[in-house]
């Protein structure tokens, strides 16, 4: 466990190696050398990646992101303070969405709580924000009797998402898993590994899970090769951040430095849902109750392209008349869809499902249309 | 993939023809990776060697298409408005555009099918 790490140099998950010989792309992300995607050879590519995922099954080393444990007898009520959702409500072996949050309701990061412990609790953390969120933890939990370990380099964590992930994890671990919902954690062997943590979590905007092995080279790799076996008969795919990021926008799953950041709050994102203001306290709390008593200047939108053209990060958005009047958060081609997709923070005024706006694309106001969200929402299983 | 010894190169990734059929490499399709759309000029553009005159867009990538020679653009490859793929499946036949190129002399600068391999693997290996 360490506190400041030292950063300059790019770091690599366990995996790196098995990335490499499969030929897949290797991209910085976040400050990581991380797969965008495997070669169209052995079924990859952004698009075939992407739909695997909605049709199949995909699997991802997602050992970049972090974790964050709080354990002892104060461990809920540190929790409580640190975080917007309601982690009293969380049953043994339950998981909740929910975000660390500045003063002013921003954003420090969204995570993942697990209750894996009758006093032990799991965050899992973004990459790029695993240090920041580290020391926020750590500085605002000082008063609660509880322990708090970084263990972001404990574990290899790979997601195996998909309608069938369920499926292929099933055949490698004792744990029977038609009896964890979604959002529930279980423990059980995998791949001949005692006591591994399983959670049916992910960020594809589909069902899956995501499991977290220990984090040598060996077993990483062995691990990652048993589950692309036990997957061939159901079509599995090694799956890059390209498809990551493509699956996570048309959930409308939001991407710390993109839909969240320290200057976005929770009404701003649209993240009321996860945010239990019925709760006594919390850091944000004070500032979010004013914020919604003056409404937001800004709210986040989903827009589907209407003319030809692909709206991008950053790209500014218009109002039909060409004057500016917000900015697209995530913009992409949505490859299980078929439709060029993106999130965009605009005034409320403008943000009415049905609403005309413009992208501007090299110059250009691109026409655009406001539609609900999520873009895509998986079927419900009977 | 071989690349085909009857055409230019440019450290940009596109190839030109002696005729003035433009292309990218296939070296910058893998790089780009699913490519799912390409803006292409209007017949009659002027375009200027090294300058920027269309875009092709993969699902991750937006990149610029840099004109290898100056010239006035003839025709436009319309297929790959609905089927921007093609470019992945065979980068060396899907061209983009076509043009009447103005000094032929500017070619004698373009790149070798040879040193144009030799330059995209080390930039690969990088």
């Amino acid at each position: 466990m360490s506190v400041v790490e030292a950063t300059p140099v790019v770091r690599k998950t366990a995996l790196n190696a098995v990335h490499r010989q499969m030929g897949a792309k290797m991209v910085e992300f976040n400050g990581w050398d991380m797969p965008v995607e495997y070669p169209a050879s052995i079924g990859g590519g952004i698009i075939a990646e992407h739909l695997a995922v909605r049709t199949g099954v995909g699997i991802f080393d997602v050992s970049h992101m972090g974790d964050i444990r709080l354990s002892g007898r104060e461990a809920l009520a540190a929790v409580q303070h640190i975080s917007m959702n309601d982690a009293s409500r969380l049953a043994l072996g339950q998981a909740q969405y929910s975000a660390l949050l500045y003063p002013p309701g921003t954003f420090v990061d969204d995570v993942i709580v697990h209750r894996l412990g009758e006093d032990e609790y799991l965050l899992v953390i973004n990459a790029g924000t695993r240090e920041k969120d580290f020391n926020w933890v750590r500085e605002n939990t000082r008063p609660f009797d509880c322990i708090v370990e970084h263990l972001s380099d404990d574990f290899t964590q790979i997601a195996i998402q998909g309608p069938k992930g369920v499926n292929l994890l099933q055949k490698l671990t004792d744990a029977d898993l038609s009896a964890v919902k979604f959002y529930w954690v279980t423990r059980g062997t995998v791949c001949g590994l005692k006591n591994i943590v399983m959670g049916r979590t992910g960020y594809t905007a589909e069902d899956g899970f995501e499991i977290y092995i220990p984090p040598d080279e060996a077993t990483s790799a062995r691990v990652w090769h048993e589950v692309l076996a036990a997957g061939k008969e159901f079509g599995v795919v090694p799956c890059g951040l390209g498809a990551r990021n493509t699956l996570r926008l048309e959930g409308k799953l939001p991407l710390y430095g993109h839909e969240i950041s320290d200057t976005i709050n929770v009404w701003e994102a649209g993240l009321d849902r996860y945010c239990k203001m019925e709760k006594p306290e919390f850091i944000g709390r004070a500032a979010l109750e004013k914020a919604k008593a003056d409404g937001v200047k800004k709210t986040l939108v989903g827009l589907e392209m209407v003319d030809r053209g692909i709206a991008r990060d950053g790209y500014k958005v218009l109002d039909e008349g060409g004057s500016e009047i917000g900015y697209v958060t995530s913009g992409s081609p949505a490859p299980f869809l078929k439709k060029n997709i993106a999130l965009a923070y605009v005034p409320p005024e403008h943000a009415e499902i049905g609403t005309t706006v413009k992208v501007e694309i090299r110059g250009q106001g691109v026409k655009a249309q406001v539609i609900p969200t999520p873009f895509y929402k998986r079927p419900k299983k009977s | 993939m071989p690349y085909p010894t009857d055409r230019k190169y440019t450290k940009e990734h596109e190839w030109i023809t002696a005729d003035g059929t433009i292309g990218i490499t296939d070296h910058a399709q893998e790089s780009l990776g699913d490519i799912v759309f390409v803006e292409l000029p209007k017949v009659g553009t002027e375009i200027t060697v090294g300058k920027a005159f269309g875009t092709v867009e993969s699902v991750k990538a937006v990149s610029d298409l840099f004109a290898p020679v100056s010239g006035t653009v003839t025709t436009v490859n319309e297929a790959l408005a609905t089927a921007p793929e093609q470019v992945n499946k065979d980068a060396h036949g899907a061209w983009i555009v076509k043009i009447r190129v103005k000094d032929a002399a500017e070619m004698n600068a373009l790149l070798s099918a040879a040193d144009y391999e030799k330059f995209a693997s080390e930039e690969a290996g990088h």
